[in-house]
C-alpha cells in the first residue's frame, strides 16, 4: 500500500467517525482531535477502525505520534512495512 | 399496571411519535421489557414497562404523535380485567382521549407520517433505489443519526446522496417537528428552574492523577485496542465508588426532603454530532466493575450518537457527570438538573507543578468540581465526597 493509499484510508475512517466532515479537506498538520472536534472516545474508535483496516495497533504511548493526519500517515506507513 | 401513557422522556418532551410496537395484544410482558419505540427530540427511544402484565389493547397506531400522558396501551395486571381497564380509561378526562383519537385519525389516511418515519430508524433502503441512487456510507450513517428516511430521499434524488442532502432533508423535517428548538427550550426550562429554586454551592479540588494514569497505561498495554479503558471511564468508576461512601449526593430533592437513591445512575453528558446534548444514564453503575463501566460507557455513547436509547436511560439519572476536559476546560461550574441534588464536573488533565515532600514535581492534575444543592447537603458533605474521590484515585488498582 502506498502512502497515498494509507492517507486515503485514514481520511475515510475519519469521515466514518465524524460524518459531518465528509468531503471536507482534512488539514495535514493540524491536531485531528481539536480541528475536527473528535473527543477521546471518538479518537479511540478511529484507532480501532484503523487497526481493523490497516492491521496496526497504536499503543497509548505513541498517541503523540499520531495526532495529525500527516503524522498518522507516516506512523502507519512505517509500522505496516 | 393499568393504563400505559406516553412517557415523558426528559423534561423537554411534550409529545412523542409512536414508531413501532414491539408487542401485540395478548402478549405477556415483564418488568423492564421494551414494548415500543418512540421518537422524540432525543431521537428514537425504546420504551420499557415497569411492571409485568398482559397487553390488553394497543390504543394508538404506529406513526401517531401524541402528547405526553396520552393513554397509548392498556396493560392488564393481576387484579385487572379488560372491562375494568376500559372503565378506567373512560373515567380519564374525556377531552384527553378525544384529542388522542383525533390525532390518530388525522394521521391515518394514507399514513404519510408512518411511511416517512418508520424506515428511517433503520436507514433501510430498498434494493431497487439503492441501485439507482448512490448513497455514501457517511450519508447512510448521518441519515440514521438524524432520522432521515433514505427511501423517500432516494426517490426524489438523482445520482448521489451525500451528507449534505441528508442534512438538508433533516433540516426541513426539523422545522416541521421543532426538533432542536424544543430541545433547547426544554434545557432552558430545566435550567431556569434549577437556578431559581436550587441554592447551589460549589467546591473544587485538584487531584493528582499520575498514579491512576500510570496504572491505566500499564493495564492498557496488556489489552487489545478494543478493550482499552479511557481515563473518562476510570473517573466515572471512581465517582460512583465515592458516591457509595457519600450517598447523600446521589438522589433527589422532593417534597422538601432529600431522597437518597440506592441505584447510582450517573447521567453522562454526551454531545451529539448533530448538535445538542444528552445526558443518558449509566444504569446501576454501582454494580459494575471498571471493565463493566467502560463497556457500558462505550455502549451508551455509541447508542446516543447512532442508535437508540432506552426510556429508563433518559429519565432515571440520579446525578450528572460533566466532563469537558477534551475541550480544554479546566474547571466545570455545573448547574444541577432538578430534582437531582448534585453535579460532578471534570476538567482537563494538565501537567502541573505538584509538591512532593519538600520538592516540586510535575504531575498529571485534574480539577474536579462539585455543584451541590444546599437544601439537601452542606459543603462538608461535598468536601467528604471530593476527599474520598481523591483517595480512590490514588489507589486505582482497587477501582
Amino acid at each position: 500500500m502506498t502512502k497515498d493509499d494509507i492517507k486515503q484510508k485514514i481520511i475515510e475512517a475519519i469521515y466514518e467517525i465524524a460524518p459531518e466532515h465528509e468531503g471536507d479537506t482534512i488539514p495535514d498538520n493540524e491536531n485531528i482531535q481539536r480541528s475536527l472536534d473528535i473527543d477521546s472516545f471518538d479518537f479511540l474508535s478511529l484507532l480501532t477502525a484503523l487497526n481493523d483496516t490497516l492491521g496496526v495497533e497504536v499503543p497509548e504511548s505513541d498517541y503523540g505520534e499520531v495526532d495529525t493526519l500527516q503524522k498518522m500517515t507516516d506512523y502507519f506507513s512505517e509500522h505496516m512495512a | 399496571m393499568g393504563i400505559f401513557k406516553m412517557p415523558s422522556l426528559g423534561a423537554d418532551m411534550d409529545a412523542g411519535t409512536l414508531m413501532e410496537w414491539k408487542v401485540k395484544e395478548g402478549d405477556k410482558v415483564s418488568k423492564d421489557q421494551v414494548i415500543a419505540e418512540v421518537e422524540s427530540n432525543k431521537g428514537v427511544i425504546e420504551v420499557e414497562v415497569f411492571e409485568e402484565g398482559v397487553i390488553d389493547k394497543l390504543l394508538v397506531k404506529p406513526g401517531t404523535t401524541c402528547k405526553v400522558g396520552t393513554p397509548i396501551a392498556l396493560i392488564r395486571g393481576e387484579n385487572e380485567t379488560s372491562q375494568s381497564l376500559e372503565k378506567e380509561l373512560e373515567a380519564l378526562s374525556g377531552g384527553e382521549k378525544e384529542e388522542a383519537a383525533a390525532e390518530t385519525s388525522e394521521k391515518e389516511p394514507g399514513t404519510p407520517k408512518t411511511k416517512k418515519t418508520e424506515p428511517a430508524t433503520e436507514a433501510k433502503v430498498s434494493k431497487s433505489t439503492a441501485e439507482e441512487v448512490k448513497i455514501s456510507p457517511a450519508a447512510r450513517k448521518r441519515a440514521r443519526e438524524l432520522g432521515v428516511d433514505l427511501d423517500a430521499l432516494a426517490a426524489k434524488a438523482k445520482g448521489k446522496i451525500g451528507t449534505a442532502e441528508v442534512e438538508a432533508a433533516a433540516a426541513s423535517n426539523e422545522k416541521k417537528r421543532g426538533g432542536s428548538d424544543s430541545m433547547r427550550q426544554a434545557i432552558a426550562a430545566a435550567m431556569s428552574r434549577s437556578n431559581a429554586e436550587i441554592p447551589h454551592y460549589y467546591l473544587s479540588a485538584s487531584i493528582n492523577l499520575t498514579p491512576a494514569l500510570k496504572w491505566l497505561e500499564t493495564q492498557n498495554r496488556k489489552r487489545s485496542i478494543k478493550d482499552r479503558i479511557l481515563p473518562a471511564a476510570l473517573m466515572i468508576r471512581a465517582v460512583v465508588k465515592a458516591l457509595q461512601a457519600v450517598p447523600e449526593l446521589n438522589g433527589f430533592w422532593k417534597e422538601d426532603a432529600l431522597q437518597i437513591s440506592e441505584e447510582i445512575n450517573p447521567g453522562v453528558a454526551i454531545a451529539k454530532r448533530t448538535g445538542g446534548l444528552v445526558t443518558p444514564a449509566l444504569l446501576n453503575a454501582q454494580a459494575m466493575d471498571l471493565d463493566g463501566t467502560m463497556k457500558a460507557f462505550h455502549d451508551l455513547i455509541t447508542r446516543t450518537r447512532t442508535g437508540k436509547l432506552r426510556s429508563s436511560e433518559i429519565n432515571r439519572q440520579t446525578i450528572v457527570i460533566t466532563n469537558l476536559g477534551d475541550l480544554g476546560v479546566e474547571r466545570v461550574y455545573g448547574v444541577i438538573y432538578p430534582p437531582q441534588v448534585a453535579l460532578v464536573g471534570i476538567g482537563k488533565i494538565v501537567d502541573a507543578p505538584w509538591v512532593v515532600g519538600d520538592a516540586l514535581a510535575v504531575r498529571k492534575v485534574v480539577q474536579v468540581t462539585l455543584a451541590g444543592d444546599h437544601r439537601a447537603t452542606d459543603g462538608r458533605t461535598g468536601a467528604l465526597f471530593l476527599d474520598k474521590l481523591d483517595q480512590l484515585l490514588q489507589k486505582p488498582e482497587e477501582l
